[in-house]
This record gives structure tokens, sequence and C-alpha cells, in this order.
């Protein structure tokens, strides 16, 4: 048994060689959106406790909120979100052993990335 | 494969559910509020400040973003876990997201039973 893993494999960890498969690219996208999330926590609380102060921030935001650039910030966010629930919920699935064989994988994978985009832009249209 | 069992010596179970368990309450509270929103579509300050005044909202709100902070330790602790080999570094890069993750609920606190 402990030969097996000190046994040497190969072992390729150049980022520009390695193809990920669709599940490999949800599964970092997951992480990239969770810390990107994570990152604009700060910013997040900031306008959601300022949207709630006055009206005249409130008017300020709505404003703001109504610029390209802001809009395109949004809509980032917005995926960030929706990609990060999209694909935790498919991560649940699979720790309760649904859908693990290989296709059904692949395809929850492809489902993922499919759903989010769509998903994304409702919410945006509805948001803004 | 290695035969453990996976209990009593912080194999990371506890972390494991506890980052599915405030998925599931934020996965709840996404479509309960969004659901909410449509409905009531609050659009002058009055009417937002309104819906969060609710103390039920108020109540999952705080709910939510107690659930986020202690998901996101989990999460980014696997960052840093990952990519972050120098001891040291990586205790100040945890104590750090601790000090953050803290920080954002007494502020999320205050946000919300000031209305």
């Amino acid at each position: 048994m402990a030969e097996m893993t000190i046994k040497k494999r190969p072992k390729n960890l150049d980022l520009t060689t390695i193809r990920l498969p669709l599940p490999g690219k949800v599964s970092i996208l997951h992480r990239v959106s969770g810390a990107g999330l994570f990152l604009c926590l700060p910013v997040l609380l900031w306008l959601f406790g300022a949207s709630l102060t006055s009206p005249e921030t409130f008017a300020t935001f709505q404003s703001l909120f109504a610029t390209l650039p802001a809009k395109v910030i949004l809509a980032g966010l917005i995926w960030a979100y929706v990609h990060h629930f999209c694909a935790g919920i498919r991560f649940l699935l699979l720790d309760l052993h649904v859908g693990i064989d290989l296709q059904s994988a692949r395809k929850s994978a492809a489902a993922v990335l499919v759903v989010s985009i769509p998903l994304t832009l409702v919410l945006w249209g509805v948001l803004l | 494969m290695i035969n453990r069992i996976v209990v009593g010596a912080h194999y990371g179970l506890k972390d494991w559910i506890a980052q599915r368990a405030t998925a599931v309450l934020m996965a709840v509270y996404t479509v309960m509020m969004a659901a909410v929103l449509l409905a009531l579509r609050p659009n002058s300050f009055e009417a937002w400040q309104a819906v969060f005044a609710n103390g039920f909202i108020k109540f999952v709100t705080f709910l939510f973003f107690v659930s986020l902070f202690y998901h996101a330790w989990i999460g980014v602790r696997d960052i840093w876990m990952d990519y972050v080999k120098p001891t040291g570094l990586r205790l100040t890069l945890h104590v750090l997201t601790i000090v953050a993750l803290v920080g954002y609920s007494g502020w999320a606190a205050t946000i919300l039973w000031r209305l």
C-alpha cells in the first residue's frame, strides 16, 4: 500500500499545456468567481449600507448604475454569483452521488456554463 | 488508498459540512429574496429601506451574511492552503482573512439594525 503512494508518476503542471476537461473548467471558474466575490465584499457591503442610509445616496446609486461602465462591472459580478450558485448546486448534487458517471458529469458541467450566461442576462435585465 | 476513519482527528469533515450547509442556506435565501424583490419591485429609497426593515427579512439577511462569511472563510482558506506554502505567510493570510470576515459580520449587523 505504501509503495503505491511513493511510486514516481509522470507529472505535468505546465498550465499552458494542460487541457482541462469541461468539469475542470467549471471547477476552476467556481474558485475564481468565489475569490472575486470575496475580494468585492467590502465594496458590496459599503454599497448595501449606503443605499439604505439616505434617499440621496440611493438616488446617487440609481444614476450611477444607469451608466455603462457600472452596468458592465455589475454584469461581471452577477455572472460570478450566478456561476458560483449553479456550479455549487452541481457540486452539492455530486456530493449526493447524483450524476457522478463521466457522461452525466460532463453534461452537467456544460449545463452550468450554458445556463449561467442567459440567467446572468435575465437578472441584469431585471435589475437594471 | 489509505484507510482512515474520518472522525476525531480534524480531517476537515466539520468544515466540509459547514461549507455545504451554509451554501444551502444562501441558495434558499437567494431564491427567496429574488422572489420578494420581483414581487415588490422597490424602486424608491423608502420601499428599498422598508424591505430590509421588516423583522423577518432582517433576520434572514443577517443569517445570509453570517453564512456567506463562514462559507468564504472555508473557501479562501482552501485557496491559501493550495497556493501559499511558506507557513508564516500562510498564517498571516489566514489571520487577515478571519479579521476581515469577523469585521464584515459586525458591519453587516450595524447596517441591518440601524434600520
